[in-house]
């Protein structure tokens, strides 16, 4: 049996070798599936990774991808920095729900008001909502010792239950003949975070994830709290000898995760979705932890993982559209790229040898 | 603005066409909110689609498109299937009212049916089905057959579709029975098995020997096989694996009229935007067989209500009748009108609970 | 507003039933994480196990059957974790997500048949004059026999941690991998059959659903309950003696709920069911001034060659 012998440094060759590998074995299972269903395996993959970037629609589709990728994007760019450094914010769904209701309970204090300052303040109120959601498990884990991972988790179904009580009640559309749901922002030209250039999906959420992007790679590459963060996860006694504060680590970790996942959830809401409705929430926060973690924790990582992660979701609609696959095979397709995707990597970490005979320690 | 829009109408309008020119067969897509297995509302509406496709043969293809979330990723869904040169577009759950409002403008040829909504466009029919009038006769059999005098309701969320079945069920229980009470949970889901079944438990450990649901899964079905005496009716489709009892009767959404005859007009040429609210007459609301568990003279009085609600001869919500704080709804002899029940927002008379808020 | 029509005794058994799938799940995960595995695809494993379980209980007429093979259903869907995150070392929070997205696919793909068919009846357990005894005879003794094998289940895993020397094995394996590696443990050998036990726990918990609560397949139907097990562990503070409390806590949150709408009281539905999650949070506050926290290793990948 072969054996596994940690690398020194991670593999710089496979670091860029072990995705397309993933990808490559995940289109020869998932073929193999979707032929076991009776489909072409071939117009299948194809559908899913080629027609929307170069078939004859991609004139809409890589628009929907940007708008798609972007959430996860924002949200996973924040809980990297906090899981390179060891603090784990699994609850970016519920700061995502969070940020979505305080950014469009703001805008719709205002309604039918029209300003152009409406807008900015919807900003700040998203940020500053998921902010506060993720500052409970912060101030909890740096006061008490608290698991932070948990209590994030537990915020979810907080969250969750708070969402169904503002789309029933607070800001419930009293124009919507009594259906759940808040007014369409859409519809609320103040408050619609429409797209900057028509066509190219590109909405102020875009911008602030290619920002966040750029952000995050200054921050870990030349500041000096970037260099905290990564030492604080590698080597956390050493940090503390080099004058880390963890606790100070923790809120600022947890806190800017949940104002990116706050805000990820206020340009959602104001743009794509529209609206505040029970079910608005569809797990970004969830795949954001895997996007996070496919992009290595990276920030051009994350970037990249982000866009495959949203061309599954869009490729798998249209071959479930299309081809009349069952919703069903496509999760399962996804699910299997991501076990690729994630059992793949062991080979930028480690070493395959051919077991040698051991001698007993 | 305006010149995004034409960018916008002229991008896709390029992709329309060329998709539109690679068949000539009509083509119908279907956007549903759930998975096709859901053996109740998305079931429905797929039985409707294959019911197109036997209709019309070679002549039409269908596509369809399950479990899409609503939001965005409605929008997306809808616009592909436009995209890829659809006629006509069903739109399948109320949270699809906006997206569709909002593709079918970007595709002003292809022709958009909204279920549930009440927005329309000149490209955008809405469509709906009267179930209040199978609930009346829910509420004839309940009050007829229960012995406890109480009959348990699960309902889904406080909104006019639900609030409007619980009244119809009641005023037609009471008249039955003037003992009757109504006990009513709100299990804040369309859709959850587990908490369905837990809910239909309560009612029973409450006494309840009738339930009603509002909600899709046949899972308060199979709650009420396991108590003795409880009758219960289908929801969304006939739930017939439970006949005789205590599965007594059904409302089954049956869309395949309307689907059929939608198709004919897109390929007629003659299809025209409106606003329709079916019921029992137009053949929308089914009311499934009634068993023989239930008295030959009740159900020879259940047909009867059934015929005169199809005529026209009775109207479910006729007065007297008054709200739940007392005050005048309907006079003698009165009947209600759509706009009011389309927003119904209070209960009548008699009903204790109160609607959560 | 009638309280009163509330039956205590009535109340008190559909809770019992209404906790099980969660406590069989909890208890699984339980002693997942006390090896220091967190496996976050609960509710990918209950909902295979739901699936797995109602199809062999159709086609073999057997509930028992079905049972077995929702276990091993379970298990199956947990030897890939187990292959992911032990022996291709790869972050566990992550894989877990996939893996419950997974699962929720092959369900229903698995389930495409089995729509609207009724499973065989699980009887109840005859427990002759036991199930006739006032209130405790409806309470405790008039259930199927699923339900005391999640009691017993109970006082397995209790004791198998705190008496047995593979229950010790394992706690060490939790708290310090590293450690117990250099004791001579076989720490990624002890971890799979954790992992493995879990998702068959988690596959019984998922086929009492499909099986005898509910009993029906429909795609999705665990709606949850698999993150409900999660948060039910951390609740526990990994005790199985306060797992079944919580999952009673939880499982009776709902009922109750339900309850008190039927009896006519206006209650605020959701703050209701935000409770369990708040006191769960309330009441790992408090364990972090207690020593009874969270197995050391929780997490962490464990690789021997350091």
């Amino acid at each position: 049996m072969p054996r596994l012998e940690r690398r020194p440094q991670p593999s710089a060759r496979w670091t860029w070798l072990a995705p397309p590998l993933a990808v490559l074995v995940t289109m020869v299972a998932g073929g193999a599936l979707f032929a076991a269903l009776g489909e072409n395996p071939f117009e299948a993959i194809r559908t899913i990774f080629w027609d929307p970037l170069f078939g004859e629609f991609a004139f809409y589709y890589r628009p929907q991808l940007l708008v798609k990728a972007a959430p996860l994007i924002l949200i996973a760019i924040g809980l990297s920095l906090g899981f390179r450094a060891g603090i784990w914010n699994i609850g970016a769904e519920g700061q995502y729900i969070i940020g979505a209701i305080t950014g469009a309970g703001a805008g719709l204090a205002f309604y039918p008001m029209e300003g152009w300052f409406i807008f900015p303040i919807m900003i700040v109120a998203g940020a500053l909502g998921g902010f506060v959601w993720g500052m409970i498990p912060a101030i909890l884990r740096a006061r008490f010792g608290t698991n932070e991972i948990l209590v994030s988790l537990m915020l979810v179904y907080v969250a969750e239950q708070l969402l169904a009580k503002m789309a029933l009640g607070l800001l419930r559309n009293p124009e919507g003949r009594g259906f759940p749901g808040s007014r369409n922002l859409q519809h609320y030209p103040s408050a619609h975070n429409a797209e900057l250039v028509a066509n190219t999906g590109i909405h102020w959420g875009v911008v602030a994830a290619l920002i966040a992007v750029i952000f995050a790679y200054v921050l870990l590459t030349r500041h000096l709290l970037g260099y905290q963060i990564k030492l604080a996860g590698q080597a956390p006694r050493a940090a503390r000898f080099a004058g880390v504060n963890p606790a100070r680590l923790v809120l600022i970790c947890l806190g800017l995760s949940g104002a990116l996942a706050g805000l990820a959830g206020m340009f959602e809401v104001a743009g794509p979705a529209g609206q505040i409705t029970i079910d608005f929430n569809v797990g970004y926060g969830f795949t954001a932890i895997i996007v996070a973690f496919l992009g290595r924790l990276h920030p051009v990582g994350i970037l990249l993982a982000g866009l495959l992660m949203a061309l599954t979701y869009i490729g798998g609609e249209a071959a479930s559209s299309t081809m009349q696959l069952p919703m069903a095979a496509i999760q399962i397709f996804q699910g299997m790229l991501l076990f690729f995707l994630l059992a793949v990597d062991v080979l930028t970490n480690y070493r395959v040898r051919a077991r040698k005979t051991e001698v007993a320690p | 603005m305006s010149v995004t829009r034409l960018l916008t109408s002229a991008a896709l309008a390029l992709g329309l066409a060329s998709a539109a020119l690679a068949q000539d067969k009509t083509k119908v897509g279907f956007i549903y909110v759930g998975p096709i297995g859901d053996g109740g509302w998305t079931y429905e509406h797929d039985k409707g689609r294959l019911a197109v496709e036997e209709h019309f043969g070679d002549a039409v293809e269908t596509v369809y498109q399950e479990s899409v979330p609503e939001g965005a990723d409605a929008e997306r869904a809808i616009t592909q299937m436009a995209l890829q040169g659809a006629d006509l577009i069903f739109t399948t759950s109320f949270g699809f009212m906006d997206p569709t409002l909002s593709v079918a403008d970007k595709f002003p040829d292809v022709k958009f049916e909204h279920a549930t909504g009440y927005k329309a466009a000149p490209n955008v029919s809405t469509y709906s089905a009267r179930f209040y009038e199978g609930r009346a006769i829910q509420g004839h059999i309940a009050g007829k057959m229960t012995t406890s005098n109480i009959v348990g309701y699960i309902a889904s969320y406080p909104i006019p579709e639900v609030i409007r079945g619980i009244n119809a069920a009641y005023i037609h229980a009471r008249k039955v029975n003037p003992e009757v009470e109504f006990k009513i949970i709100w299990a804040y889901t369309w859709f959850d098995p587990a908490k369905e079944a837990d809910a239909a438990t309560a009612l029973i450990e409450q006494g309840a020997d009738v339930i009603l649901q509002h909600t899709d899964s046949t899972a308060p079905q199979a709650a009420a096989e396991k108590a003795e005496g409880v009758i219960t009716f289908g929801q969304a489709s006939d739930m017939a694996e439970y006949k005789p009892r205590p599965r007594v009767s059904s409302i089954i959404d049956n869309w395949a009229p309307y689907y059929i005859a939608r198709t004919q007009a897109v390929m007629d040429g003659t299809w025209e935007s409106q606003q329709i609210w079916h019921g029992i007459d137009e053949g929308m609301v089914e009311i499934g067989e009634i068993t023989d568990a239930v008295p030959a003279d009740v159900k020879a009085e259940a047909l009867a209500m059934k015929e005169a609600i199809a005529t026209g001869e009775y109207h479910v919500f006729t007065g007297p009748l008054k709200k739940q704080d007392g005050s005048d709804w309907l006079a003698e002899g009165e009947t209600a009108d759509d706009e009011t029940l389309l927003g119904i927002d209070f209960y009548v008379e008699g009903l204790t609970a109160e609607i959560p808020q | 507003m009638s309280l009163s029509s509330i039956d205590a005794t009535l109340l008190l058994a559909s809770l019992i039933v209404a906790a099980t799938p969660i406590l069989l799940a909890a208890l699984g995960e339980l002693v997942v994480e006390r090896a220091g595995v967190l496996n976050l695809g609960v509710e990918g494993m209950m909902i295979t196990g739901a699936i797995c379980g109602f199809a062999i209980a159709v086609q073999t007429g057997s509930p028992l059957v079905g049972f077995v093979a929702a276990a091993a259903g379970g298990a199956a869907l947990a030897l890939l974790f187990a292959l992911l995150t032990q022996v291709a070392l790869a972050n566990q929070v992550a894989s877990g997500l996939a893996l419950t997205l997974f699962g929720l696919g092959l369900s229903a793909l698995l389930g495409q048949g089995y729509v609207g068919i009724k499973p065989p009846p699980t009887a109840r357990l005859d427990l002759g004059p036991l199930s006739d005894l006032p209130f405790v005879g409806r309470v405790l003794f008039s259930h199927d026999p699923v339900v005391y094998v999640a009691l017993a289940l109970v006082g397995a895993v209790w004791a198998f941690l705190k008496y047995s020397r593979a229950g010790l094995i394992l706690r060490a394996v939790g708290e310090n991998h590293d450690a117990a590696h250099a004791l001579g443990y076989k720490v990624v050998r002890v971890r799979i059959l954790a992992i493995l036990f879990g998702g068959a726990c988690a596959g019984l918990g998922g086929a009492y659903i499909s099986l005898v609560r509910v009993p029906q397949w429909t795609e999705g139907m665990t709606s949850g309950a698999g993150w409900i097990a999660l948060a039910l562990v951390v609740f526990a503070s990994w005790k199985a003696g306060r797992v079944l409390l919580g999952a009673w806590l939880f499982g009776g949150v709902t009922v109750l709920q339900l309850n008190l709408q039927a009896a006519g009281a206006a209650i605020p539905v959701e703050y209701l069911s935000m409770s369990p999650y708040l006191i769960t949070i309330v009441v790992l506050v408090i364990m972090s001034f207690d020593k009874s926290r969270a197995p050391g290793s929780l997490g962490r990948i464990f690789h021997a060659s350091q």
